[in-house]
């Protein structure tokens, strides 16, 4: 049963605990279903230390915010980069008109603080790649509500680099909650242990795209009028501007193009809004689905940090939970495999530090490559973030590489740089991390 | 936690602590575009120009050896975003060409680069399927729509069509790019 649910009948009113007594119910005995080694009778500290951060405080992150405060989080960090705006309300219930404005982390972690005595919320409003590997160290674990694949892949890539064998401490579990409309799915992974976001990639339903030949020949919908000037009449007319899908100016230019094209074929339902939507891609989100992704997301925190029961994604079981409500109800929790050659979780693609002479010349380090017997590479192509060092799966990219065989490792690369080495022959790639040798 | 933390080191023994913090990393797109353009086959027919450090944006050149295009030779800028691939590559053809599912702009109508992408798709099936547009142009999804007219009605006069424009020369007061090789 929900802890939050019971949680807020009772206003602490008859001593500090009153109003976690059936929280307490679940901390204090174990239950049918309670791992024995994992579970200690009575520990309420661990809720209550525990730093947790949630990611995104839209639809899902005003859910999970106030249902992590109520089932007796304490400490709860949260970034969101946007700010309010009027269309939010309907749903992200933490806001009211008055916020409109200002910034969606801050007035949530004020608001949920304020309702839930005792609990600390400590917003950051920005990007989540402006904080790095010892921001994100902190934290017991992550809950994600995003609505954006790429900071999904962002912060999933973070957590599989984070990962040291030497420190059970560096592998953060992460919870990510995703919704649109009636459909939705909540998933926990273990980073380097069970798939990962890029692992599952092809799970993430595509934009629904229109064939370009529809768009530019038989509209027949308003939406086709609406990707016809976003995708064709843009690139014909303004070719010269980047298109901003956040200035007005754009959007209503694009509406007017589409406006013209639907005449043409009469085609009644072109808005702004609507050109809005289709441009930014806007995917309608129902408050109800959101609740429910996200109560699913903050019971299995619960149950990860408290290990009153099991939680999905235990190495080896299911970890993805699907929920799908546009056609009656039916939801299904499986296992989603790890992809061997994942590029971010593969075995291979987990960066391993590489002990490398500085003072050996980049030729050396090759040849060190074919003799090394865990790698045996003997045409190694090698980059690192910042350049390509030698290539040697094209014959024009080993000309221009090959002065680079003279040079000094030192002067090549730098201790801490991530370096890529792959070779056509097979189809895996290394990443390592460059250590120097003492 | 502890315990599935026995279960990692039971997985694999403990590799020593990476030094990397701070320091930038390959994104997960970027991975996969090195990964993707280090294990192309590409045929005779095709060419790809990159700069070596840049591999969001490269050209592919394609040179038909049958066909009605052959004989020409086609380039097509691609843009790979940072979505890559979870979003297809943003492809565009740089020379005007006569073509029915190129229209003059160099928007290309390719199935795999819309609505049926995958992120299981990599580049070469895309240098394929860019490829295949010369082999065998399609009239029953039109770009460039006189010249899905041409192909489906008169496929000698359209033949005739694409010689002249890949010439350089004007189709139906239309002047296209010279793009023989
Ligand atoms: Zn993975």
């Amino acid at each position: 049963m929900a802890a939050a649910d019971v949680a807020t009948l009772h206003n602490g009113s008859e001593g500090p605990r009153t109003r976690w007594k059936y929280l307490d119910r679940i901390l204090d005995r174990p239950g049918p279903f309670t791992d024995p080694e994992s579970f200690v009778p009575g520990n309420h500290e661990t809720l209550e230390i525990a730093k947790v951060l949630v990611i995104g405080a839209g639809g899902l992150g005003c859910e999970v915010l106030k249902n992590l405060a109520l089932s007796g989080f304490k400490d709860i960090h949260v970034i969101d980069m946007d700010t309010i705006d009027v269309s939010n309300l309907n749903r992200q219930f933490l806001f009211r008109a008055a916020d409109v404005g200002k910034y969606k982390a801050e007035v949530a972690a004020a608001f949920v603080e304020k309702r839930v005595k005792g609990v600390k919320i400590t917003p950051y409003c920005g990007k989540i790649q402006d904080k790095d590997e010892a921001y994100y160290k902190q934290f017991a674990l992550i809950v994600c509500g995003l609505d954006s694949i790429e900071a999904r892949r962002w912060i999933n890539s973070m957590l599989v680099g984070m990962v040291d064998g030497n420190d059970p401490d560096s592998m953060k579990p992460l919870i990510d909650g995703g919704t649109e409309g009636f459909k939705g799915q909540a998933k926990v992974i273990f980073p380097t242990m069970t798939s990962c976001i890029e692992c599952q990639l092809d799970m993430h339903a595509p934009r629904a795209a229109v064939p370009l030949c529809t768009l530019a020949t038989i509209p027949r919908q308003p939406q086709h009028c609406i990707e016809w000037a976003h995708i064709i009449a843009w690139e014909e007319e303004r070719k010269e501007m980047t298109l901003d899908t956040d200035d007005p100016e754009h959007i209503t230019w694009l509406f007017q193009k589409a406006l013209k094209r639907a005449k043409e074929f009469n085609i009644p339902g072109v808005t702004y809004s609507m050109t809005q939507g289709v441009v930014k891609n806007i995917i309608p989100a129902i408050a109800s689905t959101n609740a429910i992704v996200a109560a699913s997301c903050c019971n299995e925190a619960f149950k990860i940090l408290t290990n009153a029961n099991p939680f999905l994604g235990f190495p080896e079981t299911d970890g993805y939970m699907m929920y799908t409500g546009d056609e009656s109800v039916y939801t299904y929790t499986f296992e989603y495999k790890k992809k061997e050659d994942c590029p971010v979780c593969g075995e291979d693609a987990l960066a391993r530090p590489l002990q490398i002479d500085p003072e050996a010349t980049l030729q050396e380090f090759v040849d060190s490559l074919a003799e090394r017997p865990e790698a045996q590479l003997k045409t190694p192509s090698i980059r690192t973030t910042e350049k390509s060092l030698y290539i040697q799966s094209a014959a024009d990219y080993e000309r221009m590489t090959r002065p680079n065989l003279e040079k000094k490792m030192k002067d090549l690369t730098a201790e801490g740089e991530e370096m890529l080495i792959s070779d056509k022959a097979f189809p895996m790639m290394f990443k390592f991390v460059v250590v120097w040798k003492k | 936690m502890m315990k599935i933390w026995s279960m990692k080191k039971q997985q694999k023994d403990a590799e020593v602590a990476a030094a990397a913090s701070g320091k930038k990393k390959f994104s997960a797109a970027d991975l996969r575009v090195i990964k993707d353009l280090e294990h192309l086959s590409l045929s005779d027919t095709m060419e790809l120009k990159r700069e070596l450090d840049n591999y969001k944006n490269f050209t592919l050149a394609i040179n038909p050896d049958e066909g009605m295009y052959k004989g020409g030779h086609f380039e097509f800028a691609f843009e790979i975003k940072p979505t890559f691939p979870y979003d297809a590559p943003k492809v565009r053809c740089t020379q005007k060409i006569y073509h029915p599912n190129i229209d003059l702009e160099g928007n290309v109508c390719l199935n795999i680069l819309r609505e049926d992408w995958k992120p299981v798709l990599n580049l070469n099936a895309i240098f394929v399927g860019v490829q295949y547009l010369f082999l065998e142009p399609n009239a029953s999804d039109p770009l460039n729509k006189e010249a899905a007219e041409d192909l489906k009605h008169n496929r000698e006069g359209f033949k005739r069509n694409v010689r002249a424009a890949m010439g350089g020369g004007t189709v139906k007061g239309e002047s296209f790019d010279r793009v023989l090789k």
